[in-house]
């Protein structure tokens, strides 16, 4: 195969629709039917004494006012566990509607279906609740104290979990110099643009339940809905067409509000339609990521890590339905590109009221880097070691992959990296940044402010199963039609899938069309999260259209009475290699892949029953094939592939106002072969955003009760552009040997070493340590006062 | 409770006048995508400071989100489906915004794309900095912005070379 597309900047496929307003985004499906309105509570932990929805019930346009004593079978339970472990010893996650008590502001107590969302508010206004409010649980400290979440789960614990390779102990006590570090990392949250949003609708002629949703997997909400609801999968279609903007909020399934409209498309027999207000999304969608680490760690003269010992704790929120998967990134993430011969972590996850906790881009690597990167520049200060330096004599090198971390990864499989070159990430970030040249620019400061310089490296597990598939199909037409299960939400599926096929079949890529996250065209996916979709989905399409290859050149040989050995596919023709003359367009092959009687078309009388093909001794179709030009292919990895990356920054930080200016950002990243570099460098521009905003901007203020003091975009500080520098980005490309593309995941690397480097350049600026993220003016202000990071 | 008292709004979108039958609070944001079926104006926040929603009204680019359709009766609208020419060639700066890979999702672009179209028309040899603040109150989460700056930079380009 030559490849024509993959490697190469084409433009989007998707974008026609976008710029000219054709998305098809959840909210824009029909506006007719009724509007589900939640009411959330006020309080982060209370008894909900009574409920009045009587004058409610009298507004016009309103159908029904639901609370959880209302809701009918199944959906009295609680929602699914989607991720059990074993370390996972009390999970919980909630209810519907809240079932007598509420343990966060913005848990759903009240479901109103009315005419439109004006009219479910003006309802939701008159509905009464008496509540008896109970102390709130905010922040670790107070998941350590006394007071409960979950009356039955003592300690706050919902997950305890340890995991070690060597002999921690030894190594520290042998070790020239121990080192012990306390950092902490606040909470942040997705903020897609789009918020959550599912739109049902009942066809009771077909008894088909049809329900756009903005998920990030489709096929998962399918079975999740029909298993609430008592009904057969097959009555059931989950389709994302345009999601808004996903993160890892949009994995969570089902939300309340999904099973609610889905219920209500039957129950009322007319669309129901929920979407997600601002507020609603900051108070009841899904946090990431406060956690508190304590490090010890021993080194030698050399400042080699010879034992590394981490103990952490994680804030779940209210609720666990992702499991503790988040804190076990960090487990096991957090070695990075390090040798770590002994290394022991215990994680502790704990119940707190307020929203929920599971991965927001990154999935709790952040925090893993800022740990590791954190120490690695702990002992450079310590030994007055270049911080480069440290990191070179810890790398694991390129000729020891595989390398086996000794851990099990998120994916219940071992955590063994397949591929990579990390000193020579590292190499090419320090040159980009002219790390060497560095002091002389410090002595160029802009008069009254401090330079600094940091660099942070990571390694990302990418690409996991269980699996994906991929459906490619050949048109009568000449139009190849390519599935696959998973959703896209802004990651260019359309435009790369397509050019994986293209080259895979000998297409133009003009020809190919791509379809995603619609089960009835694909029912069998997994979804989109862990930076998986184009090593899982393009290796399946890349084996679907290898098959539908195959079967096109069997059917072309018979045809033109040719050895398929010599036969290609160029150009939508298949043809005896370096011919043209003796050939036969793909479309014609599509026709003579199904034995017709009826014929449609001109083209089409070749394949109809007295056309005089085939043997007349065989049946029309042979046994052990089937008809139509088309395949399906599965990629099914044995365990993850592990992209990396290296990040480094050069900073300024104002002596008056502590604001902290990023004079220059540049990235190294590695992530295998590159199927499209225009999009993997946007899927990396828009990460480190992230990671810059939550280095520097973006924390969830709670108050002591609970309440979610910056709801709003007008206090919660998502960057704009004038927040975020132009990111510099070169690449290595370095193939994963556990798929045939070669390729490694790309969605979450952006953000992941951000608080690193940004906290070790402020650190360099500033002369004293930097030990949490984010880092505001304000702190920075306070800290200048005393010397040092002590966080309140 | 009893409904509410509509009006009879006259709204000129894209050139075209139409009748919407609403309350005075109907916001022009849920006219436009409910009453009009113009989805292309999209919701990100409904309280103005994310831009998704920004439509232009008579030139001049508008939070259709804390606008009400009865407060903009007969004026000139203009939202992301009426950027293309009637023929579908596509605006400079939706060309750009392609071009320049300077969407992800695309939720938040169509108010991009009407806010530079605003300062693209008005001036077409924009500075950094004019680019900067004539963007600097729109929110995207996916690109970074870097993408978006460029494809401004680009619009304009674009759109001086059609002039020549």
């Amino acid at each position: 195969m030559t490849p024509q597309n993959f490697g190469r900047a084409i433009r989007r496929t998707e974008d026609d629709r976008l710029v000219t307003g054709r998305g098809s985004f959840t909210d824009d499906a029909g506006s007719t039917g009724l509007s589900l309105t939640m009411i959330r509570s006020p309080y982060a932990n209370a008894r909900i004494l009574s409920i009045d929805v009587s004058e409610a019930l009298e507004v016009e346009g309103v159908q029904a006012v639901l609370t959880y004593s209302d809701l009918p079978g199944r959906l009295v339970e609680p929602l699914p566990l989607l991720i059990p472990h074993p370390s996972l010893v009390a999970p919980r996650t909630q209810y519907i509607l809240a079932n007598e008590h509420v343990r966060y502001v913005g848990q759903a107590i009240v479901a109103i279906f009315a005419t439109d969302r004006y009219v479910g508010e003006d309802a939701a206004e008159r509905v009464i609740i008496e509540y008896e409010p109970g102390e709130a649980v905010v922040g670790i400290d107070a998941a350590l104290g006394p007071h409960l979440v979950h009356e039955d789960v003592p300690g706050n614990v919902a997950a305890d979990h340890s995991e070690h390779v060597g002999d921690v102990d030894t190594a520290l006590a042998n070790a020239s110099h121990v080192l012990e570090l306390e950092l902490n990392m606040e909470r942040s949250m997705g903020s897609s643009l789009e918020g959550r949003a599912s739109h049902a609708t009942w066809d009771r002629h077909s008894r088909k339940l049809r329900i756009q949703n903005a998920t990030q997997t489709p096929t998962s909400v399918r079975f999740a809905v029909a298993n609430i609801l008592e009904i057969p999968d097959e009555q059931v279609e989950v389709f994302a067409i345009d999601v808004g903007g996903g993160f890892g909020t949009k994995v969570i399934h089902p939300w309340p509000e999904d099973i609610l409209t889905a219920w209500g498309a039957i129950e009322y027999d007319c669309p129901v339609k929920f979407t997600e207000d601002r507020v609603e999304h900051f108070i009841s969608s899904s946090h990431e990521r406060a956690q508190r680490h304590q490090i010890k760690v021993g080194f030698d003269e050399e400042g080699r890590i010879l034992g590394l010992d981490v103990d952490f704790i994680h804030d779940n929120g209210a609720y666990t339905p992702y499991g503790m998967i988040a804190p076990l990134i960090t487990a096991t993430q957090l070695p990075g590109p390090y040798k770590l011969p002994n290394y022991r972590v215990r994680f502790r996850s704990v119940y707190t009221n307020t929203v929920q906790v599971t991965p927001y881009r990154g999935a709790a690597r952040p925090h893993a880097v800022f740990s590791m990167e954190r120490t690695i520049d702990r002992i450079a200060a310590f030994l007055e070691i270049d911080r480069a330096e440290v990191r070179r004599r810890n790398f694991i090198q390129p000729d020891e992959f595989p390398y086996d971390l000794g851990m099990i990864f998120q994916d219940g499989r071992p955590a063994i990296y397949d591929s990579g070159n990390y000193p020579e990430l590292l190499e090419k970030v320090l040159s980009m940044i002219e790390w060497d040249d560095f002091p002389e620019r410090r002595s160029q400061a802009t008069p009254g402010r401090r330079r600094g310089i940091g660099v942070a490296c990571y390694v990302e597990g990418t690409g996991l199963g269980p699996y994906e598939g991929g459906h490619v199909r050949v048109e009568t037409g000449g139009k190849v039609q390519v599935s696959t299960g998973l959703a896209s939400s802004g990651q260019g599926h359309h435009t790369v899938f397509a050019q994986i096929v293209a080259d895979e079949l000998g297409v133009p890529f003009e020809d190919v069309e791509v379809v995603t996250g619609d089960t009835r065209r694909f029912q069998y996916a997994v979804g989109t999260f862990a930076s998986r979709a184009a090593v899982t989905s393009g290796n399946a399409v890349a084996e679907a259209a290898r098959l539908v290859k195959e079967k096109a050149i069997s059917i072309a040989a018979d045809a033109l009475e040719a050895n398929p050995d010599d036969l290609e596919i160029v150009d939508a023709q298949v043809q005896v290699k370096g011919t043209t003359a003796r050939g036969i367009p793909l479309a014609q092959v599509a026709v003579l892949a199904n034995p017709l009687r009826y014929s449609f078309s001109e083209a089409a009388r070749a394949a109809t029953q007295f056309a005089g093909a085939g043997d007349l001794d065989e049946p029309p179709v042979k046994p052990g094939e089937d008809p139509g030009l088309e395949a399906t292919g599965w990629y099914s990895p044995v365990r993850a592939t592990f992209a990396s990356g290296a990040h480094a920054v050069e900073v300024e930080v104002d002596a008056a106002t502590s604001e902290v200016e990023i004079l220059r950002y540049c990235v190294v990243h590695d992530c295998g072969r590159l199927i499209n570099p225009m999009i993997v460098e946007g899927q990396i521009h828009g990460g480190v955003a992230q990671g810059i905003a939550g280095a520097l901007y973006e924390k969830m203020a709670y108050d002591e009760d609970g309440n979610l003091q910056n709801a709003s975009f007008m206090d919660f500080l998502m960057p704009y552009c004038t927040e975020i520098p132009e990111v510099e980005i070169d690449h290595l490309e370095t193939l994963s040997p556990l798929n045939p593309l070669g390729i490694k995941g790309a969605g979450e690397a952006g953000v992941i070493p951000v608080s690193a480097a940004i906290a070790a350049a402020v650190e360099d600026a500033e002369g004293f340590q930097i030990n949490h993220m984010p880092l505001f003016p304000s702190e920075l202000h306070e800290m200048r006062a005393i010397g040092v990071d002590e966080p309140n | 409770m009893n409904a509410e008292e509509s009006y009879e709004i006259r709204l000129k979108v894209n050139g075209r006048t139409q009748h919407v039958t609403a309350p005075a609070r109907r916001l022009l944001s849920d006219a436009l995508r409910g009453e009009l079926g113009l989805t292309g104006t999209h919701v990100g926040c409904e309280h103005g400071v994310c831009g998704c929603c920004t439509v232009l009204v008579d030139g001049a680019p508008v939070r259709s989100c804390l606008t009400f359709a009865v407060a903009v009766q007969d004026k000139d609208i203009r939202t992301v489906e009426g950027l293309a020419a009637g023929d579908g060639e596509l605006h400079p700066v939706q060309e750009a915004f392609k071009e320049c890979h300077g969407l992800q999702c695309g939720f938040c672009t169509p108010g991009f794309l009407m806010t530079a179209c605003a300062l693209i028309e008005q001036n077409n040899d924009p500075t950094e900095q004019e680019i900067t603040e004539a963007i600097a109150g729109n929110l995207c989460r996916c690109t970074g912005y870097q993408n978006i700056r460029a494809a401004v930079r680009r619009a304009a380009e674009i759109t001086r070379s059609d002039k020549r």
